[in-house]
C-alpha cells in the first residue's frame, strides 16, 4: 500500500486543489514546478546547510530514562524543541523561503495561530531580507502577546484578522485573501500540511527530515531504524507529518496521532478532528472538518492554540480513515498533566501542544522490549502563561 | 430553454446581474428583495448562499453572510423561501455558494430542490473544472441547470478555452486579480484584459464582475461584454437601510 499523494494531489479521496479560479494561477505555478526546484541540487544544498548551520539539525534523538521506566517501555525523544525559535515550524519556513526566492517573489506572507508558525516565518524573512505580513486571529494577537513581539523585533507586520471567529481559521482566509489580491509578487508560506495541493506534500517533504533523522539515530543506538511506535501531536498535522514520513509504507511501524479533545469530544467544545469530523472542504483541500449539517464550518475549542484548528491535513486523514494511523483524542487536563510529568521528570518542559503527544502514553498497552519515538515538537517558553494559570505559579 | 439562454440570446447589451445574500439583512428578506430587483428592471439575479468561510468573497459579503447565519439561515429555508419565487419572478435566478455546501446537502438532493424552485444556474467558485467534468456536470445539467465558472487576468488561454467549453449560460468574468468588494475605477491594464478576451472570439458569453459599483464602472464594463455583475456594493447599500430600486436606477444612470 502506498500512502502517498497521487498526481492530482490526492491521498485516497482526500487532498485536491479546491480553490476560486482567483487563486488558479498561483497554486498551477507552485504546483507545476515545487518537486524541480526541491530536488535540484543548488536547493538541496542551501536548504540543507540552513538546517545544520542555522537551524541546529540534526535534532538529538534522546532516550528518556525516566519516563521509560515510569511506562515500563523505551521512549526516545526527537527533540525539535531544540530547533532555532523553539519548535519544527522552521524547518519549512526555510523550505518555503528558498523556494519563494527561486518563484522570484519578493513578499511573503503567512497565517498563525500561537504565533510559532508566524515567529518562524518572520525569522526567515528577516534572514533573508524579504518583507513579511503575518495574519493573526484579533483573538490570538491578544492571547498571545509575547509571539506578536517576537513578530515585530523579526520586522515583520502582524495584522490582525477581524473576520468570523478572529482565530486560526480566520486568519488563514485573510491569508488567502492576501493572496488573491497580490497574485504575482507574494507567496504564501502555509504552516501545516493543510491547503490546497501542493501544499500539503510540499509541507510534509519539508518536514519529512524529521522522519530521517530518526531512521539514522535509532539505527546507531538499537540497530534498526523502525521503531514500533511513533507519537505526535496532530492540529494541521505538520510535526506528525514530518515524523511518520518515511516509515508511512513500514507497517511494523504503528503511527499514534494526538488530536486536542478540549473539554472533551463530546463537550462541544473541542478540536478532535478525526472523532467528530466528517468529510468536508476546508482552505482549498477535502478532508475531514468540523462542520455543521449544512456545510457551515464549526470553531474548534483547545487549550492551545497550535491545536485549535476545525480540519486536520489531507494526508492525516486518509491515514486515519484508513486505519494506517490511529488517533487518541486528550483533553485540556490530560495535555497538563503530562506537560507537569515530562518537566519533572526529564526538565523539559514541552508545548502544550506537544504535551498532548506525552498524554496518550497512559492509553497505550505498552510491553517492556518495545521501541517508541515521541515527536517533541515544541517547547513550553510560548506558553508560560498557560502554565502559570494552570499550575497557580 | 434556461432562462439564462434566452436572455442572452435576445441580444441584449447592459445586462445587470445583481448578488445579494439570503437571509440579510433579515431572515425573511430573501424573496422581498428579489420581488424589488424584478420592479427595478435587473436582468438577472444572485442569490448567495451564506457561508462560514466565503474564500473568494470580500468582507462585505462575509459580514452580510454572518448575518445571515446568525439570522437562521439554512439550505432548507432557503430553498422553502424559493418555492413561491416563479410566481414572483421570470428573471433568471442563480445560486451562488461553496462546493462544501452542495456535498454536505448532497449534489443530487441539491440539485433537485434548485429546479423545483425554477432555479437556472449555478456559480460553484471553488468546483475543481476537472473534477466538474468527471463527477458533477451530468448531475447538474441533468436537472436543467447550468454552471457558470469564473475567469481572471491570469487565466491561460488554454484554460479559458476550457471554461468556454464548460460554462453554460455565461463566463463570470473576474475584472481584476482581487476578492470581491474593492472600490475605484476601471484600470488601462483591465481593459487591455477585457479586451484581448473579446479578441479570443469565445462561444460563451461573458458578464464582468468584481470592483464594479456605480454607473461608472458599470458603464465601462459593459463597453467590453453583454453586462455586468454587482454584489459587494449593493449589499453595502442594503445595509444602510436604503431602497433597493434607487441603487438601480443609480447603476443605470437614470
Amino acid at each position: 500500500m502506498n500512502y502517498g499523494v497521487d498526481e492530482h494531489g490526492f491521498y485516497g479521496e482526500f487532498g485536491g486543489a479546491f480553490i476560486p479560479e482567483m487563486l488558479w494561477a498561483n497554486v498551477e505555478e507552485l504546483r507545476s514546478k515545487y518537486l524541480d526546484i526541491m530536488y535540484s541540487d543548488s536547493f538541496q544544498k542551501a536548504f540543507k546547510d540552513l538546517l545544520q548551520h542555522y537551524v541546529g539539525r540534526p535534532t538529538p534523538l534522546y532516550y528518556a530514562e525516566r519516563l521509560s521506566a515510569k511506562y515500563q517501555t523505551k521512549i526516545y525523544l526527537k527533540r525539535e524543541d531544540l530547533c532555532h525559535t523553539g519548535a519544527h515550524k522552521v524547518n519549512n519556513t526555510i523550505g518555503q523561503i528558498l523556494m519563494a526566492k527561486r518563484l522570484g517573489k519578493k513578499r511573503i506572507i503567512a497565517e498563525t495561530g500561537a504565533g510559532q508558525h508566524g515567529v518562524a516565518t518572520a525569522t526567515v524573512c528577516a534572514l533573508m531580507g524579504l518583507p513579511c505580513i503575518v495574519y493573526m486571529g484579533a483573538v490570538d494577537i491578544e492571547r498571545q502577546a509575547p509571539n506578536v513581539a517576537r513578530m515585530k523585533m523579526l520586522g515583520a507586520e502582524v495584522r490582525a484578522a477581524e473576520s468570523g471567529s478572529k482565530t486560526l481559521k480566520d486568519a488563514t482566509n485573510e491569508a488567502i485573501r492576501d493572496w488573491i489580491n497580490h497574485p504575482e509578487d507574494t507567496h504564501y508560506i502555509i504552516g501545516s500540511v493543510v491547503g490546497p495541493h501542493p501544499y500539503p506534500d510540499m509541507v510534509a517533504r519539508f518536514q519529512s527530515v524529521i522522519s530521517e533523522e530518526m531512521k539514522w539515530q535509532l539505527k546507531q543506538v538499537e540497530g534498526r531504524e523502525h521503531p514500533d511506535y511513533i507519537l505526535a501531536c496532530v492540529g494541521g498535522g505538520s510535526n506528525a507529518a514530518g515524523a511518520f514520513y518515511h516509515y508511512i509504507d513500514d507497517e511494523r511501524v504503528q503511527l499514534i496521532a494526538a488530536e486536542a479533545a478540549g473539554l472533551g469530544v463530546d463537550s462541544g467544545e473541542t478540536a478532535a478532528t478525526s472523532a467528530i469530523g466528517t468529510n468536508g472542504i476546508i482552505h482549498g483541500s477535502r478532508t475531514l472538518l468540523m462542520q455543521t449539517e449544512d456545510g457551515q464550518i464549526v470553531e474548534p475549542y483547545s487549550i492551545s492554540a497550535g491545536l485549535d484548528y476545525p480540519g486536520i491535513g489531507p494526508m492525516h486523514a486518509d491515514l486515519i480513515s484508513r486505519g494506517r494511523a490511529k488517533a487518541y483524542s486528550i483533553t485540556d487536563a490530560e495535555a497538563l498533566e503530562s506537560t507537569l510529568e515530562l518537566s519533572r521528570l526529564e526538565g523539559i518542559i514541552p508545548a502544550l501542544e506537544t504535551s498532548h503527544a506525552f498524554a496518550c502514553l497512559p492509553k497505550m498497552d505498552l510491553k517492556p522490549d518495545e521501541i517508541l519515538i515521541i515527536n517533541l515538537s515544541g517547547r513550553g517558553d510560548k506558553d508560560l502563561n498557560t502554565y502559570m494559570t494552570a499550575f497557580e505559579l | 430553454m434556461n432562462r439564462i439562454d434566452a436572455l442572452f440570446q435576445s441580444d441584449q447589451k447592459n445586462l445587470l446581474n445583481i448578488y445579494f445574500t439570503a437571509g440579510f439583512p433579515e431572515r425573511d428578506s430573501t424573496l422581498k428583495i428579489i420581488q424589488e430587483l424584478d420592479n427595478a428592471g435587473v436582468d438577472l439575479i444572485e442569490i448567495g448562499m451564506p457561508y462560514s468561510d466565503p474564500l473568494a468573497d470580500g468582507p462585505t459579503i462575509q459580514e452580510s453572510g454572518s448575518m445571515a447565519l446568525k439570522n437562521g439561515f439554512t439550505l432548507d429555508l432557503l430553498f422553502e423561501q424559493l418555492q413561491q419565487v416563479r410566481s414572483i419572478t421570470n428573471k433568471p435566478l442563480i445560486l451562488m455558494g461553496y462546493l462544501n455546501q452542495l456535498m454536505q446537502y448532497g449534489l443530487e438532493a441539491f440539485c433537485q430542490q434548485a429546479q423545483a424552485c425554477g432555479i437556472d444556474g449555478l456559480i460553484i467558485p471553488d468546483m475543481p473544472l476537472d473534477l466538474y467534468a468527471h463527477q458533477y456536470q451530468s448531475i447538474i445539467e441533468a436537472h436543467g441547470l447550468h454552471s457558470i465558472f469564473l475567469i481572471t487576468p491570469r487565466t491561460p488561454d488554454a484554460r479559458i478555452r476550457k471554461v468556454d467549453t464548460l460554462s453554460k449560460g455565461f463566463i463570470y468574468m473576474v475584472a481584476d486579480s482581487s476578492i470581491t468588494g474593492k472600490k475605484g475605477g476601471i484600470s488601462e491594464k483591465q481593459v487591455e484584459y477585457f479586451e484581448r478576451i473579446n479578441a479570443m472570439n469565445l462561444n460563451t458569453p461573458r458578464l464582468i464582475g468584481f470592483g464594479i459599483s456605480d454607473h461608472a464602472t458599470f458603464s465601462t464594463a459593459c463597453n467590453y461584454a453583454q453586462g455586468a455583475i454587482i454584489g459587494s456594493a449593493f449589499i453595502r447599500h442594503l445595509d444602510a437601510g436604503n431602497v433597493v430600486a434607487d441603487f438601480v436606477k443609480m447603476v443605470r444612470g437614470e
